[in-house]
């Protein structure tokens, strides 16, 4: 099976980049090829490397308090690009109530702070297995 | 020393070796923790300690490792100022009336996103953002409102802002010429550290060279204006929340400090006018005894080099005087009630390492900003510390622990060796550069997220002692939507109010004098006070500066 390609990525204004580099490090040791955004990215910015880079997985870390417009315009914009195949999962300060909105509006799990990251790496594998066997 | 003293410490020698060799054959646990992952001893004493122990100075003596007033805390307690901003001004104002009458006696400033990066309220980089984090304030005119009836020369007031820091403190230096207030007066802090947003916390703004020029500048400006006030507080709280360990939170930190030093000397700055301004702030994790050594070993490390090495004699430079927080990083969203009894032994460290003010982290701050009755819990953890335990009674009460002392010890050859370390990748701004400290930072953070994943440092509730229940059981704020559609609003009708004529010339004067070598503070100050906003004034100065370009790598 090919590696799975995945796009780590910092929407909007918060410089807080600790779990996107622990999560960033562990996908590599995993065996998946990581690209890391780096800070401060808009949504046009993330979608657009996420279609260049042709990955299958968006990962968004974002503890500002600004999930509930940055996630949404990111799953749109790949939509908008017929891309819907891509997973758009993530992580951070995001209370349950607004994981659960999100999780409906189409993202993959939302995971919050003392998440282990062999839970990522499992679930992104899951997922990944069953997008393979569906279009196989 | 002695032949009789010798022939005690060759006694005490045998008996420490007796004692080890019963140890070893004990049967102990094997979990042991040490925040830092170095081992400790077992025991502590005489002979890990410098000589006998009556070198140690008394508190208020140099190199004030026992604390820098001779009085402890009986003089005066430590400050208790709690972090807060949310939504729009009118909203933070009223939290702070609440704050201040609930005992707390400093305020502290909590910016949104937006204004941290320097972005106003309408600016589309800050959709979503404004209020959520933080207080936004685009101008002169929020900073009246977020003080209204507050007088700016009754309270002191820390400002956490860094890219844009000189921006903010010229409309609260504006905000108090409209009160009415001297600005001599003006006591509190802004946070003003530059060095630590490239190395951790990341709201930066122009690139390193024009950044340190403008704290230099405030430097300057602010030792003739407002004498009281605190230029900078050069901030370990972020390096050490971003993963850094305590020897590396300790040894960042003072390099950065001493780059500035080194800045404002370069300028032609006397060290003895503007050192007695710089303030520091730490964080302070959950290893207790280490935290208390690294801020013991802080205030030595900064008193020696300062009078050793920059030459420093007026007394008020040596001392190392700093706020402290919990650390945010140890809380919880699991079991979230339990980081209540974290931040309370957090507390009691900062107090036990003297610190002058304090900021007690609320239980529910990894799951959002904290709810009104979290935050009094908070406040209420220090003032059990301060009136309750006793605590405060003496001064420096573990001077003089052969262990709180040899940690003490350490901690300052710890530092002494990073600060090796970084002379020998060319100093902290190329450190920077080339992302030497940053990737120093993310090893350890790596490291840490590895032994908690192992088992090997337990966190109770999230890899031992997990309850399948209890996930979310306190209540939640939640900062208005309404927040960024008001504020656009007090936006527009600020725009259309000012003079805008007069809000050009003062932008071009700025942009001008930025292509000098004038000091910027009195131009960004005009700015203020003909309302030009946060970004205006942010955009006239990147014109000529740029902006910061980081190095991406994980």
């Amino acid at each position: 099976m090919r590696p799975i390609r995945v796009l780590v990525a910092k929407p909007g204004l918060d410089g807080h980049d600790r779990g996107a580099k622990v999560v960033a490090a562990a996908l590599r040791d995993a065996g998946m090829e990581v690209i890391y955004t780096g800070l401060h990215q808009t949504p046009e910015m993330i979608a657009t490397a996420a279609i260049q880079e042709d990955v299958d997985v968006v990962g968004l870390s974002i503890l500002s308090g600004a999930h509930m417009t940055l996630i949404p315009r990111v799953l749109d914009l790949l939509r908008a690009d017929g891309r819907d195949d891509i997973l758009v999962t993530g992580g951070g300060i995001i209370p349950r109530e607004d994981m659960d909105a999100l999780e409906a509006r189409g993202t993959g799990r939302l995971f919050g702070p003392g998440t282990p990251t062999s839970e990522l790496v499992d679930y992104i594998h899951d997922w990944f297995e069953a997008r393979e066997s569906q279009t196989a | 020393m002695t032949t009789a003293e010798m022939l005690e410490l060759d006694r005490l020698r045998e008996e420490v070796a007796q004692w080890r060799a019963r140890f070893d054959a004990a049967k102990k646990r094997n979990a042991l923790f040490a925040n830092s992952g170095d081992v400790v001893d077992p025991v502590y004493t005489a002979l890990d300690i410098a000589g006998d122990g009556s070198a140690l100075e008394l508190p208020g003596e140099y190199p004030f490792t026992r604390g820098i007033h001779s009085t402890g805390y009986r003089g005066k307690l430590w400050t208790m100022r709690q972090f807060a901003g949310f939504g729009t001004a009118p909203e933070t104002n009223a939290r702070y009336k609440y704050l201040l009458s609930h005992g707390q006696t400093g305020l502290s400033v909590a910016f949104d996103f937006p204004t941290l990066m320097g972005y106003d309220s309408d600016h589309p980089r800050s959709e979503g953002e404004v209020g959520k984090c933080g207080v936004a304030i685009s101008s002169l005119a929020d900073m009246e409102t977020l003080f209204e009836g507050i007088p700016l020369d009754k309270v002191s007031t820390s400002m956490t802002i860094n890219g844009p820091a000189v921006i903010l403190f010229a409309f609260y230096v504006a905000a108090a010429e409209k009160q009415g207030v001297d600005i001599k007066e003006l006591r509190g802090t802004i946070q003003n550290d530059i060095l630590k947003e490239y190395m951790a916390q990341h709201a930066w703004v122009y690139p390193i060279e024009p950044a340190l020029r403008l704290i230099v500048d405030n430097f300057a400006w602010s030792a003739e204006h407002v004498p009281l006030w605190n230029t900078i507080s050069i901030s370990g709280y972020h390096i050490r929340e971003a993963g850094a360990t305590a020897a590396q939170e300790l040894a960042f930190t003072l390099a950065d400090g001493f780059t500035y030093v080194e800045r404002g000397l370069a300028r032609g700055l006397d060290v003895d006018d503007f050192a007695p301004r710089l303030s520091f702030f730490w964080d302070i994790h959950n290893d207790f005894f280490e935290e208390i050594a690294k801020l013991r070993a802080a205030r030595r490390i900064w008193a020696r080099h300062l009078k050793e090495r920059f030459g420093a004699k007026d007394p008020r430079s040596l001392i190392m005087r700093f706020h402290s927080q919990t650390a945010g990083v140890t809380l919880t969203a699991q079991q979230p009630m339990n980081n209540v009894v974290r931040v309370a032994y957090q507390a009691m460290a900062a107090v036990l390492g003297g610190t002058q003010s304090l900021h007690t982290n609320s239980m529910d701050e990894t799951l959002a900003l904290p709810t009104e009755q979290a935050v009094q819990v908070a406040l209420r953890t220090q003032q059990v510390l301060a009136y309750e335990t006793g605590v405060p009674n003496v001064a420096d009460p573990l001077g003089g622990s052969y262990y709180v002392e040899a940690l003490t010890d350490k901690l300052e050859q710890e530092a002494e060796a990073l600060f090796e370390q970084i002379a020998e990748v060319g100093g902290v701004v190329h450190g920077l550069e080339t992302g030497w400290l940053q990737r120093k930072i993310a090893e350890s953070s790596s490291r840490q997220q590895w032994e908690i994943e192992q088992h090997r440092r337990t966190i109770v509730g999230v890899n031992e002692f997990v309850t399948e229940e209890g996930e979310l059981t306190i209540p939640l704020l939640k900062v208005s939507e309404a927040a960024e559609r008001e504020q656009r609003a007090r936006m527009a009708q600020m725009r259309a109010a000012r003079d805008n004529a007069l809000v050009e010339s003062r932008l071009t004067a700025l942009r001008e004098a930025s292509r000098t070598d004038t000091n910027l503070m009195p131009f960004i100050l005009d700015c203020a006070r003909a309302y030009c906003t946060l970004y205006e004034i942010r955009a006239a100065m990147e014109e000529v500066f740029g902006a910061y370009r980081e190095p991406v790598f994980f």
